[in-house]
């Protein structure tokens, strides 16, 4: 039986945060909260996998107790069984420090049911935007790493290999990898199914495992929360918008008021630079 | 690992000095923000008073190296061989965490794309080093500090956040293409070149790149020149044809606003503003689109901006240089009539020469 591990992240939706214009801080307050979407996709394609082969999905996820509702949220989708990881301790945790607790999470939940084959994370998260935590977790679990997949074309469990399509700048990548594998998820992956009656009865009546720094014993507390993240925000600001005292171009009708602005264009440099002339 | 536990001591760096950018290519091409970042990485150099190295990984690549010093490079690392043609993570992660134990760059550049992203990722965890994504603006403080002002666009691109790496060297940052500028390519740059050896065998490398598909008509807003971009006052996808069709007439590609994205008018891959993506096009036109913070952000650094819109008030008037307030139903029409009519006489003009 495959095991399929999904990390997930409870995230403020950041679409809805809005800026002070007084203060020029961020309004968090009502801003709901929401499993990363990248992460869902993620999740959907494991659940796909088990739909085809025999194999068992966990949800793991770092963050506070209000988290639980998304780690519901993934098992009225499907999910086997689904983990939070809790502590004041992990709070203020950069990139590093939270690849270092998923990294020890998987290896513990591998401990309960067996090693992970592959480990699914979002692309990057909708509040931290940076696309680091899964391959940092691949690199802390020595998995093979495939980030930006657009589309999982095949899983073989007997000859233990995936392979997928990454979506790069440039074009399209067909690479073919072998389990462990961690690959991140992109929202052409797949279309996020929606929940069941069933699951919805499951999710309701069940209690994600919360495991605190108590259930882990051997933890380096130098590498956890913010002493152990390297990065620091020194600043924040809102970006001053570059004025541009521009002319205001009009005329009597459409023609005309084009006819201005193209003989204005034309009087720059731009036709040479576009070989225009 | 290094002995920089201790948060309240700063440890002892001043074995790492340098400023490193890792250039990305295929197949023999390297990307354009590898020379943007060397662009960067040199004013960074230069304030710090050190060197500016590049890293260059892959299949006869050579000539990148020589390439890296026209833009800017002191010393180039080199490593060549027939298994590192196609970007796969270990074997690259492999060789630049050879150079930079080498070279103890203080500071290390990548590209924000999905390469640079990638490699990135897994260099910082290996080292461990703090890597902030996606920067778009970078300084230094002088020295003693010499400590790397890495910021970037923060919560959906409204607020930016300056990030900085205190206890840890090098300190790492993913730079967006486009936002910063090469140096002219000067062919009379000397340098030095080191070649490395690559440490890893195809047997040992358990991912296989099958297959590359070049997507040629790519929306590539980053390496664009003239943009025409629409947003929210076009109403629908309907008018997008009318905005390709100026595009066409001028030689450009068709841009979007977040919310002629979201409202499914449009694909995303149009989108001006988002995560990863900040334009510096030669022409950009702004059609109904009223100027959210991240969508200004995002192509404020173009050379010549138009904007059209029926709002008078609408803020992207504030970052225009040419300003129509009007029906762009009417006025879209006409320019790109107008456009022809220039192009059209030009071609007249050369056939009667």
């Amino acid at each position: 039986m495959l095991h399929i591990i999904v990390c997930i992240k409870q995230v403020p939706d950041s679409r809805e945060i809005r800026i002070d214009p007084v203060n020029n801080t961020l309004i968090r307050q009502g801003v709901p909260s929401i499993v990363n979407f990248y992460d869902l996709h993620g999740l959907e394609e494991a659940l796909r996998i088990k739909d085809e082969h025999n194999a068992r999905v966990t949800v793991v996820t770092m963050g506070p107790p209000p988290a639980e509702k998304s780690l519901k949220e993934c098992i009225s989708l499907g999910a086997d069984e689904a983990v939070l990881v809790t502590d004041r301790k992990f709070a203020g945790a950069d990139t590093l420090a939270t690849s270092y607790v998923v990294a020890r999470t998987i290896r513990k939940v591998e401990e309960l049911w067996g090693k992970a084959d592959i480990v699914f994370c979002g692309k990057q998260t909708l509040d931290g935007d940076t696309g680091q935590v899964g391959p940092g977790i691949a690199c802390r679990l020595d998995l093979e790493q495939l980030t930006y997949v657009g589309k999982v074309v095949d899983v073989n469990p007997v000859r233990r290999t995936v392979t997928v399509h990454r979506y790069l700048e440039d074009g399209l990548e067909v690479v073919e990898s072998s389990m462990p594998l961690l690959i991140t998820a992109l929202k052409e992956l797949n279309k996020v199914r929606r929940a069941s009656l069933p699951g919805m009865i499951r999710a309701a009546g069940y209690k994600p495992y919360i495991w605190t720094t108590a259930d882990f014993p051997d933890l380096d507390n130098a590498k956890i929360g913010l002493k152990g993240s390297p990065t620091i925000v020194s600043k924040t600001w809102v970006p001053e918008v570059r004025k541009i005292n521009g002319q205001i171009v009009s005329g009597e009708s459409p023609e005309q008021v084009a006819g201005e602005l193209v003989g204005k264009l034309w009087e720059s440099d731009l036709p040479e630079r576009f070989g225009w002339t | 690992m290094t002995a920089a536990r201790n948060a309240e001591q700063t440890p002892d760096w001043s074995d790492y000095r340098g400023v490193l950018v890792v250039v990305e290519q295929r197949d023999g091409e390297a990307k354009k923000v590898s020379w943007q970042l060397l662009g960067e990485g040199k004013k960074l150099a230069e304030k710090l008073d050190v060197q500016l190295i590049a890293l260059v990984i892959g299949h006869e690549v050579g000539h990148l190296a020589q390439e890296a010093i026209y833009y800017g490079a002191d010393k180039v690392f080199l490593c060549e061989a027939p298994e590192l043609k196609a970007y796969r993570t270990r074997p690259y992660s492999r060789i630049a965490m050879k150079v930079i134990g080498e070279a103890k760059p203080e500071i290390c550049l990548f590209g924000a794309t999905g390469t640079g992203r990638d490699l990135a990722g897994a260099i910082a965890t290996h080292l461990p080093t703090g890597l902030t994504a996606d920067t778009t603006e970078l300084d230094v403080e002088p020295p003693p500090s010499r400590l790397l002002l890495a910021s970037r666009p923060a919560f959906s691109e409204k607020m930016m956040a300056t990030i900085l790496c205190k206890q840890y060297r090098p300190q790492m940052a993913t730079a967006r293409a486009g936002v910063f500028q090469s140096l002219p390519r000067d062919a009379a740059r000397e340098g030095e070149v080191i070649r490395i050896e690559n440490a890893m065998t195809e047997e040992q490398i358990a991912t296989r790149v099958l297959d590359f598909i070049q997507e040629r008509d790519k929306i590539n807003l980053e390496e664009a020149e003239i943009i025409v971009a629409g947003g929210r006052g076009l109403g629908g996808p309907e008018p997008f044809v009318m905005l390709k069709e100026l595009a066409d007439a001028l030689g450009g590609i068709v841009g979007a606003s977040r919310a002629a994205v979201d409202a499914g008018w449009i694909k995303h891959e149009h989108q001006v503003g988002q995560t990863g993506c900040t334009v510096r096009p030669k022409l950009y036109f702004a059609i109904g689109i009223s100027g959210a913070v991240q969508h200004i952000v995002g192509m404020s650094n173009s050379d010549v901006i138009v904007a059209i819109n029926k709002d008078p008030e609408a803020p992207i008037f504030q970052t225009a240089h040419y300003r129509i307030v009007g029906d762009l139903f009417k006025i879209v029409p006409a320019i790109t009539a107008e456009v022809k009519k220039k192009r059209g006489e030009v071609k007249a003009y050369e056939r009667k020469v």
